[in-house]
């Protein structure tokens, strides 16, 4: 079975790095994957979607996903200037940056306080709270895709040293907060 | 030559073409690197610099001011025996188009990768194929990759088919932009390339710069001498057509993977099969597998090797069905078939009294989306026309504005 998760963020908020951490803690439990960005001229502040397949089987597939089974939105502000859940299946999943439920849907839907924990682990960059590892702990949370382990593996082979366990930390926290809004 | 067969241990990493790309650069020990950043290739060369840089490539990276120039110096670097790589796309391939022909004209076993996108004007940094075909008579082989391992595999590939001594000719890997270049999939290489370097041995028993043995590129041929070197270049991609086959299966002996010259899916009792080329084929794929399962007799191919055309393997896969579908994704302007392959495979089969009806569709310009429902509409109109017995004798274009067809 093929799940499609879209990212929604902001340029510099880490939502490609999201998706491609997705997949590469998917192969590491020996599934398939694919990660790929929306194909634009991305800008730094402006609304950008990041895409991710994950699947038992090999992925033929090379097209934009329009109905994704998962979303998951790194910035709060985004919901006033996107529809996030354009597409979204209906018996899908969101999973929010914020505090309370965001936005009247029909899907089940989670939230995470990502902006505190990443402010409280210093994952900041340029005054930026950089919400992408605490939005996968949160995604794990609420759709079991992949392993926390494998996603905490994940971000240690791409971030080394003290910043590896802030964002291993972050993933982690966002699992323990997540919950059902 | 005889590749002993020996236990392959892989590594799985999540990489996109772009990065397969470089993996395989580095794993087939290019000598020489050369090339200027365009979108979206410009990640090929980025990864290859981090190779170089931290040592796991020993190599020459030249910085150029353009492609033309990128195109040159591994022209040059090729020329002293080196093996050399370049990388770009769409208007960088264009800046190099009289290079291109230097390059053939030389015979310098180039390899360089092509992530393919759409031309100006306007400016679109997204992805077709027509950078490419206008490349098409520059006698170049030219190889359309469809997933991240056959970017990695034909790089590989590549080099075996460019220094074999009866093709010696530049060979480029293409494959979709964005679509692939910029997406990340599991790829299969090698935990130490000893493997690779043994499958592709540098050939260095060839024409190249030497002080101790001095010798003129490049000189000019007069109208006694010109047709000749240019009939060698027609000889050697005959050549080329059965070296890429060999090299093919020798691949999938040492390494348990190969693609041949045209993958095919579904192809038993259709009536209807579609041809295209590049990452497109597995949405291709996908929606023909559901269609069969509804009991639609239809199949699907894709078109790896494009220079030389595969006209036999052509004429065995496509043969047997009613009707083809070819979906092109560049536009020749003005003409009245205007998709290139589709040109190409209705001069194949020109002639032959068993031909199918052919029919040419264009998919996917400046990256126009491609679904699995836009694979099922161009079916539904494809079985409407096998009823009617008559394939349009023009182009059709398929999901563009204002367009549509009865």
């Amino acid at each position: 079975m093929m799940i499609e998760i879209r990212f929604h963020g902001r340029g510099g908020q880490g939502a490609v790095t999201a998706a491609n951490l997705l997949v590469d803690a998917a192969i590491l439990e020996g599934k398939y994957a694919q990660a790929f960005p929306h194909f634009g001229a991305e800008r730094r502040g402006a609304p950008v979607v990041a895409f991710a397949r994950i699947s038992d089987k090999p992925i033929q597939v090379h097209s934009q996903i329009t109905n994704p089974d998962i979303v998951v939105v790194l910035d709060p502000k985004i919901f006033e200037l996107v529809n996030v859940v354009e597409g979204l299946k209906n018996n899908g999943i969101l999973v929010a940056n914020s505090r309370d439920k965001p936005i009247e849907v029909n899907v089940k839907t989670y939230c995470v306080n990502a902006t505190k924990i990443a402010k409280d682990l210093n994952l900041v960059i340029s005054g930026w709270p950089v919400v992408n590892t605490t939005m996968l702990g949160a995604l794990v949370k609420a759709s079991e895709i992949v392993s926390l382990d494998s996603i905490i593996e994940a971000i240690k082979r791409s971030f080394s040293g003290k910043l590896g366990e802030a964002n291993a930390e972050a993933a982690r926290r966002a699992y323990m907060e997540t919950r059902e809004c | 030559m005889a590749v002993e067969t020996k236990e392959v241990k892989w590594k799985r990493l999540p990489l996109s073409s772009n990065y397969a790309i470089a993996y395989a650069v580095k794993d087939v020990d290019v000598d020489v690197v050369s090339a200027y950043p365009i979108t979206p290739q410009t990640t090929v060369v980025e990864k290859i610099s981090e190779f170089i840089a931290n040592g796991e490539l020993d190599a020459e990276m030249i910085h150029v001011e353009s492609e033309h120039s990128a195109l040159s110096a591994a022209v040059g670097a090729s020329a002293t025996g080196a093996r050399a790589f370049t990388a770009t796309a769409s208007q960088g391939l264009e800046l190099m188009h009289e290079i291109l022909h230097i390059a053939s004209g030389l015979r310098m076993p180039v390899v360089m990768s092509v992530a393919t996108r759409a031309l100006s004007a306007p400016i679109s940094i997204w992805n077709d194929y027509s950078d490419l075909m206008n490349a098409r008579d520059a006698s170049w082989v030219t190889l359309i990759a469809g997933s991240a391992q056959e970017a990695y595999d034909s790089i590989i590939q590549a080099y075996r088919i460019a220094e074999s001594p009866e093709v010696m000719l530049p060979v480029i890997v293409a494959y979709d932009g964005y679509i692939m270049s910029h997406t990340y999939e599991p790829v299969l290489v090698p935990e130490d390339n000893t493997v690779v370097r043994e499958f592709a041995p540098k050939n260095f028993n060839r024409f190249r710069l030497d002080v101790d043995r001095p010798m003129t590129f490049g000189t000019i041929a007069d109208p006694k001498w010109y047709y000749e070197f240019k009939y060698q270049q027609v000889v050697a991609m005959r050549n080329a057509y059965k070296k890429v086959k060999e090299v093919d299966e020798e691949y999938r002996e040492v390494f348990g993977r190969g693609y041949g010259v045209i993958e095919t899916c579904c192809l038993e009792d259709a009536d209807i099969v579609l041809l295209t080329y590049g990452g497109i084929y597995g949405t291709f794929k996908e929606a023909i597998e559901k269609l069969r399962e509804n009991g639609k007799k239809v199949g699907v191919a894709r078109l790896r090797l494009w220079r030389p055309f595969p006209a036999e393997d052509i004429v065995k896969t496509l043969g047997g069905a009613k009707l083809v579908v070819v979906a092109d994704r560049a536009i020749s302007y003005g003409a009245r078939i205007s998709g290139p392959v589709a040109l190409e495979v209705m001069s194949t089969f020109y002639g032959d009294p068993d031909a199918p009806m052919i029919m040419s569709v264009i998919v996917g310009i400046g990256q126009r989306t491609v679904t699995e429902n836009t694979v099922a509409e161009i079916v539904d109109y494809s079985f409407r026309v096998l009823e009617r017995g008559k394939a349009p004798r023009e182009t059709l274009y398929w999901g563009v504005r204002g367009v549509s067809y009865e």
